[in-house]
């Protein structure tokens, strides 16, 4: 039968989780408590972080850190966080957003995970605790391709990304088809920060392209040291679709979205309405 | 509240404006339980030491069942009891047994093969919905992987695995001789031959799912005088009621059902999905039980309303006159009958749309596959046919070079129009609806459609039976007549077609039997001169002067103009077809 | 199996129950305490018809465990009626035929009484995205958001 633990510090829960294959972490159980509810989960130990730790959430510098059990509503509420409040916005209705948490949503199987495209496109690090040791950070990206492989490092305690210079550099939106609140059909975020007026250090992942969140690298070659103009998001477009590995689901077909990939990185980056 | 507007101008003298409740605003019953959170739904009653029901599922479309081990389950902690097919008193039935119509097909829990994925083939009862969970995965159960078809096509084609053994063809039987319902009212091969344009296009349709917020449930307890205490989310409470009494072996008094409080159904709570198990299981427990489908089930495995795939044919005149319309479907009924042959006698019904068109045919297919059953679901075996319909009406009106507005008002029924069901069109008013329609769409009417009115234009020769080509193609167990050719032409006036039979009841309880009825044809008056099938009635737009004769097309010479007929009067009253009326369209005189 | 005591506030009234450790909150206000207002849906935080406040906050009690709810207060549809006396949601959503099979109808309430806690004269656009995690398949939306709306602007709207 299905146990409880909860876990007062970090350090139990990462202890636990090393040590027992058949533990698996609650975050605001949107993830995992479906799992419960349709049956496939019968065995083995959920485990509750209460340590206040897991909950923390640190903006107020240029290096954020955010708590894996902070909530999307959490990251709402934060005026130092709005460059994310669009990509926190996407998540659920409000009620999901009071339960969602970071550290959950980087597990989200796709076509969810919203917030985690938004996440790597700010190149973010992942904080993981592997056993009763201390925490190292990860490269998002390294995390994902693990995840896809199914290989996971440990307990995930937080996340850290560097504040963008200018929050206008940074974009996001999710595409889905039921308004206002629907299942990605993709989402895209994109980085672009400029030094007289050229884009340096392009950062662009999707969400719902590939089996986890990838990045758009022949969109950020193409938009390297290229002043936003019509040419160069053409460019982008037509190496949109490169590293793409699209499924088709219930929410759309593979062709679909290859089709409306381009049309939509094309608005992004015009910064036109969807 | 947004307002209604009364158009009390049309068909004044048809309607009384003494009315109570429509046109005004009334506060429903059941509002103030709906806002308190009070309202009573099946799932919204406790019970002392409430057991719980979860089904374990064929995971394959079609497959022979080897063995089943249920032992590990049965002693997983928590259960209480593990069901199976031979535990189920009447283990086979079909939904429309209790009218007398098709034969008992669908197992409550499969016994030697599972015909769709997602199929019950052993319900586990326990103390806890996690304990029957945790037990659901101890069930092993062998399978053999049979071949599957999943088009309704190539279901019917030869040679394509038999679905479902009560229908080995693959199709549902109509009156005991025919793997399809026929319509036959004039002669459509004539009508194609001599229109100015043939036109046929294929409408598929998907399957849709009712996804009620509400999943089906049942919770059944035993009463305090042996009788059963049933807390039901059926649609049809009464229909479920006597479902299962049938499956469970009771009589119906054994069984008071509870309910018509539904979280959302469309149609989908029809097919007692939970109901039978659900008091079996508390028969076998003597313990209250609950049997809820979750989410997913209720989305994968709660039956759907059936994919349709429809072929209209027509003949058009380049005035607009549509002079024969012949359709071919295929309903999608999945591995089970539940609800689909009805549909499709709906759909019959409801050919060739509100339009009088003077040669009509159509022969409506029910295909077994291996895909969820299928059932009602608003307006189903009308709404797809409609949908081909009217984008056909469209097509046509483009072919014609004509507005699709007045198309459809050149067409329309008017009242007295046979229809081809052999019964004349009374209080139509297409015409009406697309006069208002175009009006509040700021959409351009000629002055001659303005004028159109349902009143007038019908009957007279547009009111007659026609001389009617029949055949008999496509018979069971023959899939080598299906391209048959006419075999006789019934004289105009005939007014009734084949009556059905009584089906075989094969898990019947008490047995009864009807007599087998004889299809026959009733003529209203064998003295009648016949007719050559209708042709040409000059347009209802053009009713106060003949078309020139240089319009008409081409044919064989016309006979003269037939009598009126008789009023239609049924010689024998037949005990079953009055009786079931409902489902084979005809109605009590 | 062994049971856990929880204990929290339930509109109001201390309440205790002995549940399976794993149990959801939604379970233990339905089977546990005979609370009906919160509907089982879906499982899985599509349908919103569990939705629940917990210390004045909507969450999804399908989705929430228990013994997570230890010493909080948790608000249902139930709890919305002052006595006799409905809250101006309820009238507004009688008022304007806010319901049909009525299946959503709690969970609406409550998604929309945490809107209004927060936000008494809402726009239309955010009333739609307070009630964006609640599916209606009877599809009433718009009496729905015109309901909520209504009693934004009623006197008492932010009672309870």
């Amino acid at each position: 039968m299905l146990g409880l633990r909860s876990c007062a510090t970090l350090a139990e829960a990462a202890g636990i989780l090393s040590g027992d294959r058949q533990a698996v972490l609650v975050g605001g159980g949107t993830l995992v408590m479906r799992d419960v509810n349709e049956g496939r989960l019968t065995e083995g130990t959920l485990l509750r972080v209460t340590d206040p730790a897991f909950r923390q959430l640190n903006a107020s510098g240029g290096r954020i850190e955010l708590g894996a059990g902070v909530t999307m509503a959490q990251v709402l509420a934060s005026r130092d966080l709005a460059f994310l409040h669009p990509a926190a916005r996407a998540i659920g209705g409000p009620a999901v957003r009071n339960m969602a948490t970071i550290g959950g949503n980087l597990f989200a199987e796709t076509p969810y995970g919203d917030f985690t495209v938004a996440l790597l496109a700010l190149d973010a690090q992942v904080v993981v605790q592997a056993g009763y040791g201390t925490g190292r950070g990860v490269p998002l990206e390294e995390f994902l391709a693990g995840r896809e492989r199914g290989t996971l490092p440990g307990l995930i305690t937080g996340v850290q990304v560097s504040r963008p210079a200018n929050p206008a550099d940074f974009r996001f939106r999710k595409i889905s088809r039921v308004k206002p609140k629907g299942i990605a059909v993709m989402s895209i975020a994109a980085h672009l920060p400029a030094q007289g007026g050229r884009i340096m250090q392009a950062r662009v992942a999707y969400g719902a392209m590939a089996p986890v969140p990838v990045r758009a690298r022949g969109v950020e070659r193409a938009l390297e040291g290229k002043t936003l103009d019509a040419a160069a998001i053409q460019a982008a477009q037509q190496a949109a679709l490169e590293g793409c590995r699209p499924a088709t689901d219930a929410i759309a077909s593979e062709w679909y979205r290859r089709e409306v990939l381009p049309v939509h990185l094309g608005r992004l980056l015009a910064g036109e309405a969807r | 509240m947004a307002t209604m507007e009364m158009r009390k101008d049309l068909f004044a003298d048809e309607r009384d404006d003494n009315l109570n409740v429509v046109g005004k605003g009334l506060q429903r019953q059941d509002m103030p339980g709906h806002v308190t959170g009070r309202t009573r739904y099946f799932d919204d009653h406790g019970f002392e030491g409430l057991l719980h029901l979860k089904i374990v599922r064929s995971p394959h479309a079609h497959a022979r069942i080897r063995s089943i081990d249920v032992s590990a389950a049965e002693r997983a902690p928590g259960v209480k009891r593990v069901l199976r097919g031979a535990d189920v008193p009447v283990n086979k039935n079909t939904l429309l047994s209790l009218i007398n119509f098709g034969k008992d097909d669908e197992p409550s829990l499969a016994v030697d093969k599972v015909r769709y994925k997602g199929e019950p083939v052993v319900a586990i009862i326990a103390e806890s919905e996690a304990q029957a969970l945790a037990a659901r995965k101890l069930v092993r159960i062998d399978y053999d992987p049979l071949p599957t078809v999943f088009d309704v096509e190539e279901a019917l084609a030869p040679g394509a695995p038999t679905v479902n053994e009560t229908y080995p063809g693959n199709y549902f039987e109509y009156h005991e001789r025919f793997d399809h319902q026929k319509l036959r009212f004039g002669d459509v091969e004539r009508g194609f031959a001599s229109a100015d344009i043939v036109m046929e296009h294929r409408y598929q349709m998907s399957p849709i799912e009712h996804a009620p917020t509400e999943t089906n449930g049942t919770i059944a307890a035993p009463d305090q005088n042996g009788r059963y205490l049933v807390h039901s989310c059926a649609q049809g409470l009464f229909f479920s009621l006597d479902t299962t009494a049938k499956i469970v072996g009771l009589p119906s008094n054994m069984l008071h059902f509870v309910g018509g409080t539904v979280g959302g159904g469309f149609g989908g709570k029809v097919d007692s999905l939970t109901e039978p198990l659900a008091v079996l299981g508390a028969m076998m427990t003597g313990k209250p039980v609950r049997f809820v489908l979750d989410r997913e089930e209720e989305m994968l495995y709660g039956s759907p309303r059936g994919a349709e795939r429809i072929y209209v044919k027509d003949g058009l005149m380049r005035d607009g006159r549509i002079v024969a319309r012949y359709i071919r479907s295929y309903f999608d009924a999945g591995a089970y009958t539940r609800l689909s042959s009805y549909a499709a006698i709906k759909c019959t019904a409801h050919v060739p749309g509100p339009y009088w068109i003077p040669n009509v045919a159509s022969d409506i297919h029910v295909a077994y596959t291996n895909r969820c059953p299928s059932t009602a679901m608003r307006g189903f075996g009308v709404t797809a046919v409609d949908f081909a319909l009217e984008v056909q009406m469209d097509r046509l009106a483009e072919a014609a070079n004509m507005d699709p507005m007045e198309f459809r008002i050149l067409n329309a029924y008017r009242d007295g129009d046979m229809k081809p069901h052999r019964r004349a069109a009374k209080n139509t008013a297409l015409i009406e609806c697309v006069q208002v329609a175009a009006e509040t769409a700021n959409w351009p009417l000629s002055e001659q459609a303005r004028r159109q009115t349902s009143h007038t234009g019908g009957a007279g020769e547009r009111g007659q039976v026609p001389a009617t080509v029949i055949d008999t193609k496509g018979q069971i167990g023959r899939p080598d007549t299906r391209a048959g050719t006419a075999t006789q032409t019934l004289p105009a006036g005939t007014m009734r077609i084949p009556l059905s039979k009584q089906p075989v009841m094969d898990g019947s309880r008490d047995g009864r039997a009807a007599p087998t009825q004889v299809p026959r044809y009733e003529q209203v008056s064998p003295a009648i001169t016949p007719p050559a099938p209708p042709p040409y009635t000059s347009s209802p737009y053009q009713s106060t002067t003949s078309p020139p004769a240089s319009q008409l097309p081409p044919g064989p010479p016309m006979p003269a103009p037939v009598p009126p007929p008789a009023p239609a009067a049924p010689t024998q009253t037949q005990h079953g077809a009055v009786r079931f009326s409902s489902v084979f369209g005809t109605r009590r005189r | 199996m062994a049971k856990t005591p929880v204990q929290f506030r339930l509109n109001g009234s201390d309440r205790a129950a002995f549940v399976d450790a794993p149990e959801t909150l939604l379970n233990t206000l339905r089977r546990g305490l005979g609370e009906f207002a919160p509907k089982y849906g879906c499982g899985q935080g599509t349908c919103g018809v569990c939705t629940v406040l917990v210390d004045g906050e909507p969450v999804l009690s399908c989705l929430t465990l228990s013994v997570a709810c230890e010493g909080r207060h948790v608000e249902t549809a139930s709890g919305l009626a002052d006595g006799p006396e409905l809250h101006p949601l309820q009238a507004a959503f009688m008022d304007h035929f806010a319901a049909q099979c009525g299946f959503c109808t709690p969970g609406m309430l409550t998604a929309a009484r945490a809107l209004l806690a927060k936000n008494l004269s809402p726009t239309r656009d955010e009333v739609i995205e307070a009630i964006s995690g609640n599916i209606c398949r009877c599809t009433g939306y718009e009496p729905i958001v015109t309901a909520i709306l209504a009693a934004a602007n009623a006197p008492g709207a932010r009672r309870a």
